[in-house]
């Protein structure tokens, strides 16, 4: 399927309290193209996912859908096209898999309406698609970090968004299991032509997996484009204050950053 | 870049239909949970029934289904009409409408703040319209509707009060349910005050404000209540599901659609209401909004909505207690001491399990 979907950033403006995190962004996320967000702790990055999520109301600018305001859409119906996965969702103590997937049909059902086939479709197919299938009778407490990240993805699968909000869906994975969901959240863009845009810490998984990299410093867009574009020394340095190599990686001929910190360098 | 795994549905347009046999297998799990809950409800429902008869046939005397049956159908016994009529029936159909109200408003507030302590008897809502109450009976000798209105006020109030006091950026939990702790035992001090203040005050009255009381229920007492139950129960229910979705977190249930904030207005109000309403009439019944959650979600099970189970549960828990509270022991207690026996090991029991997994409240 080719997502027509556009989601865009307007001058916009964000912030708690008195604390001003984004400051007059532009931006425009690729239909149907992997996205990722960059930038230092703090920059702002899980802000202007909420944001775009409809989470958090701007101070100035908007966030477009389709030529609509996201804070001006119905709840249900973004949420019918937009899914967002936050950073540290709480499961219920005791759910099964197949129930914390199920809440992912929310924004398909009403206060009373009854469970349709489509939504025991929609599960199945998100639970295969994560290889959770295997654990839906099982109690979500019992899993491993990685398979509980899976059955997250899954619930917000089983929402079939068009649109796919990730907040640091690889954090507190081992190496295997983070390329595990950045693999499967890869076949989905492939498969399914579902729009990711997601924040992830580690610039060169980043560089990796992403269409299209977003880096952002102290609130402002810094670069935008192809990894190859936007992931340099340059870059690095402005956005992260470090000192850097970037060559090319062997593996996937996208750029990979080496850091150059105090200790450990070759003269 | 990696290469794009062959899964056969994989050249389809999305979504990708999953294969027959998972579908088959995921909906088979979704009814055996579902007709679990059923099932629960359903026997949940005989007890009370069960339990509810029990209490108009026995007591000091004992009158048989025949006569019951005869005097609840509006029919003169002689002796049954009115013990049964008068006494047996409305004190048990207020126990059966206070322990619903308690349940359903206690698990929605535990459900929608994601901690079991967050119930309304223990961050002092329960208290707030008791000391009205109080206020309003003891020292004003206010009429039904006003105790009703003023009880809800002063339970809104403190809502209100705790609410904003542990509201910085948004962060509930442990500051809420400590403050409302806080606040909880000021106003039990003020009911207590009011009591001593009394010019003629008895027992059984002081026991209904300060532990809850079924003692002299009449049908002036049950019907606001009744009233209350089925006006605020559709309500509640009404937003089972968007409950259900804030239970994974404020921000994964705005992604999946739920006007956060405005169901928790909702949601407070009602159950507020609920809470309000039962107090009014019988005093905060110790416990019962804290107890009923956690019973229905061990017999339900975590994933469906817990909502009629506690209720359910609330309601057999007072009606029972309030059985067992007059005739179980040699002198009649009211039925708040009989819960309060039940939920205090439950309370520390909970302190207890939280300090051990090291997290917070």
């Amino acid at each position: 399927m080719t997502t027509t979907h556009s989601l865009a950033a307007e001058h916009l403006t964000l912030g708690y309290g008195d604390r001003t995190v984004i400051e007059s962004l532009d931006l425009a996320v690729p239909p149907g193209r992997i996205t990722v967000i960059v930038g230092a702790n703090a920059c702002g990055k899980s802000t202007l996912l909420r944001s775009m999520s409809r989470l958090l109301a701007p101070r100035a600018g908007r966030v477009v859908l389709d030529g609509k305001e996201v804070h001006r859409l119905p709840a249900k119906e973004l949420a019918r096209t937009l899914g967002l996965l936050p950073q540290s969702p709480v499961a219920p103590e005791g759910i099964t898999v197949a129930d914390l997937v199920g809440r992912g049909r929310h924004p398909h059902q009403t206060a009373f309406s009854r469970w349709k086939k489509a939504d025991d479709d929609a599960v199945a197919a998100a639970l295969e698609a994560t290889r959770t299938t295997a654990l839906a009778d099982r109690s979500v407490d019992e899993l491993s970090g990685g398979q509980r990240q899976r059955v997250w993805i899954a619930m917000a699968l089983a929402q079939q968004t068009d649109l796919l909000l990730l907040d640091e869906p690889t954090t507190f994975l081992d190496a295997s299991h983070q390329i595990e969901v950045l693999d499967l959240l890869t076949d989905l863009n492939e498969t399914r032509g579902t729009t990711i845009v997601m924040v992830l810490h580690d610039l060169n998984l980043a560089a990796r997996y992403a269409d299209h990299l977003i880096a952002l410093a102290a609130g402002r867009l810094h670069a935008s484009g192809a990894p190859s574009d936007v992931l340099t020394r340059e870059t690095v340095r402005t956005v992260f204050g470090l000192d850097s190599r970037v060559i090319e990686d062997p593996v996937s001929g996208r750029p990979l950053m080496l850091p150059i910190g105090r200790h450990h360098v070759r003269a | 870049m990696s290469t794009k795994t062959e899964t056969g549905a994989g050249a389809e347009p999305a979504p990708q239909p999953a294969p027959a046999a998972a579908v088959t297998a995921v909906a088979a799990g979704r009814l055996r949970r579902a007709s679990r809950r059923r099932v629960v409800v359903l026997v949940l429902a005989v007890l009370l029934v069960a339990a509810f008869a029990v209490t108009l046939m026995a007591g000091q005397t004992f009158y048989p289904p025949r006569d019951v049956i005869r005097v609840v159908l509006g029919e003169q016994v002689p002796g049954a009409t009115f013990t049964v009529g008068r006494l047996r029936l409305p004190r048990a159909v207020l126990a059966v409408v206070t322990g619903f109200s308690f349940g359903l408003a206690g698990v929605t507030f535990q459900t929608m703040l994601r901690n079991p302590l967050a119930s309304p008897d223990i961050i002092g809502i329960s208290s707030g319209a008791s000391a009205a109450a109080a206020i309003a009976i003891v020292t004003l000798s206010l009429g039904e509707t006003q105790v009703s209105v003023l009880a809800i006020a002063a339970g809104l109030g403190v809502a209100i009060l705790v609410y904003s006091l542990a509201f910085r950026g948004g962060v509930v939990g442990a500051r809420l349910i400590l403050i409302g702790i806080g606040i909880s035992a000021m106003l039990d001090s003020t009911t207590s005050y009011v009591l001593s203040q009394a010019a003629e005050w008895d027992l059984q009255e002081a026991m209904r404000w300060l532990t809850g009381s079924l003692n002299g229920a009449t049908w002036d007492q049950t019907v606001p209540a009744l009233v209350a139950v089925a006006v605020l129960t559709p309500v509640l229910l009404a937003r089972s599901r968007d409950l259900s979705a804030m239970r994974l977190g404020d921000d994964t249930a705005a992604a999946l659609g739920v006007r956060v904030e405005r169901t928790r207005i909702t949601v407070i109000v009602a159950a507020v209401g609920l809470i309000a309403f039962a107090t009014a009439a019988a005093g905060p019944i110790a416990f019962v909004a804290f107890l009923s959650g956690p019973i229905a979600a061990r017999i339900v099970g975590a994933g469906t909505s817990l909502l009629v189970p506690a209720g359910l549960v609330g309601a057999l828990l007072v009606l029972v207690a309030d059985f067992c509270g007059q005739f179980a022991f040699g002198a009649r207690y009211p039925v708040g001491v009989v819960t309060g026996v039940l939920g205090a090991p439950y309370l520390v029991h909970l302190i207890i399990r939280t300090n051990r997994a090291g997290g917070s409240l």
